[in-house]
């Protein structure tokens, strides 16, 4: 039974992100990523600039949900762009007809290793709010679109694993959270440039890893 | 299969009730903090999961699971959140059907309806307690 993975991340002891693998475009398992509309004026969705990034607050439609952001106007992408160039352009009526492109923001590598920063106190908290004796961290976390799995090793490092959420079994995944404990153990740990808690470089784990994800993904076993 | 204990949150992140069954674990802070951590956490963990899915999300996070037990999550529209912790062998389907039916049939009935509970405030009503009582322990998953 084939299964999706999405994401990889390894975080250290300290809770920094020291390896993260995307798996998500070379896939092509993200399929609502970006839409294009003509848009006559007023606009009839509601912006806000957050984080400077124009964010759709309100008006879902034909694809565009709430959440996501502008990416370009008439073909022109905004990067770059300021937001108040923005919202005076998209404020005049002459420059109606627009093109307006929306698409789910991307996780930058800054935001990546925010999200392992916040991982941490999750897997703690859970730990002390457990209403059972000797319970462990988080193992598994479910949401509707995908499932994080997280394996905690004795030295303190975390193993995370975000793939899709409709299975059924999760043995595969446990086995490929093992194989990547064991690649980990070989080629970062066994490199004599690996300084640990530093960021995993090193060529021969990433080729394994991504095979040993093919390989999940096409046989659900490892 | 067991049923440890059951929290519902208003919009706010105050906590209107708590209630327990199994739990043999306790924490050395007061009830109010322990609410507050919880919320606290949940809240932060809507976020991370939102920011970390490939893509856009319906419900958002439902549950997680550690070596012990399992922590269920459902919240309505209106953004009242129930927290039920259950052990690992119930899934979440089971949760929220069960949590949907005690936020229509208890608390819409016995907390939203009864004209001396102010919206808001903690749940002291012993009618409220009684009938949440009756249906936790009426479902199939509590031992």
């Amino acid at each position: 039974m084939a299964t999706r993975i999405y994401n990889v991340f390894i975080v250290s002891k300290s809770g920094g992100l020291i390896y993260d693998y995307d798996h998500t475009s070379s896939s092509g398992t993200v399929h609502n990523l970006e839409v294009e509309k003509t848009f006559g004026y007023p606009l009839d969705i509601r912006l806000i600039s957050e984080n400077r990034k124009m964010i759709v607050e309100f008006g879902a439609r034909d694809g565009i949900a709430t959440g996501h952001v502008l990416i370009s106007m008439n073909g022109i992408s905004i990067e770059g762009m300021s937001e108040e160039q923005i919202k005076e352009f998209i404020q005049k009526e002459e420059n109606f007809p627009l093109n307006l492109k929306f698409g789910r923001p991307r996780l930058s590598t800054n935001e990546k290793i925010v999200l392992a920063s916040m991982f941490y106190p999750f897997f703690a908290l859970a730990v002390q709010l457990s209403p059972e004796l000797g319970s462990s961290g988080i193992k598994e976390l479910e949401t509707d679109t995908f499932k994080l799995y997280c394996n905690q090793t004795l030295t303190g490092v975390k193993f995370i694993i975000v793939a899709e959420s409709k299975i059924s079994g999760s043995s595969g995944i446990e086995s490929l959270l093992d194989k990547i404990y064991e690649l980990y153990a070989d080629y970062a740990l066994k490199n004599p440039f690996y300084s640990l808690e530093m960021p995993i470089r090193a060529d021969l784990f990433d080729t394994n890893l991504a095979l040993a994800i093919d390989q999940i993904e096409r046989t659900g076993f490892i | 299969m067991t049923i440890y204990n059951l929290y519902i949150f208003h919009e706010n992140g105050t906590l209107l009730y708590y209630q327990e069954w199994h739990r043999r674990k306790h924490t050395e802070m007061s009830r109010e903090e322990e609410g507050k951590l919880l919320y606290g956490m949940i809240f932060s963990m809507k976020s991370f999961v939102n920011k970390l899915s490939p893509s856009d999300l319906k419900d958002g996070f439902q549950s997680f699971k550690t070596s012990k037990y399992r922590l269920n999550f459902y919240e309505t529209a209106s953004s009242v959140k129930f927290i039920l912790n259950t052990d690992t062998s119930v899934t979440y389907s089971l949760v929220k059907d069960l949590l949907k039916a005690v936020y229509a049939q208890v608390f819409v009935e016995y907390a939203v309806k009864n004209p001396l509970y102010k919206p808001g405030d903690p749940i002291l009503s012993l009618l409220f307690k009684n009938k949440c009582d009756h249906f936790i322990k009426a479902s199939s998953f509590y031992k």
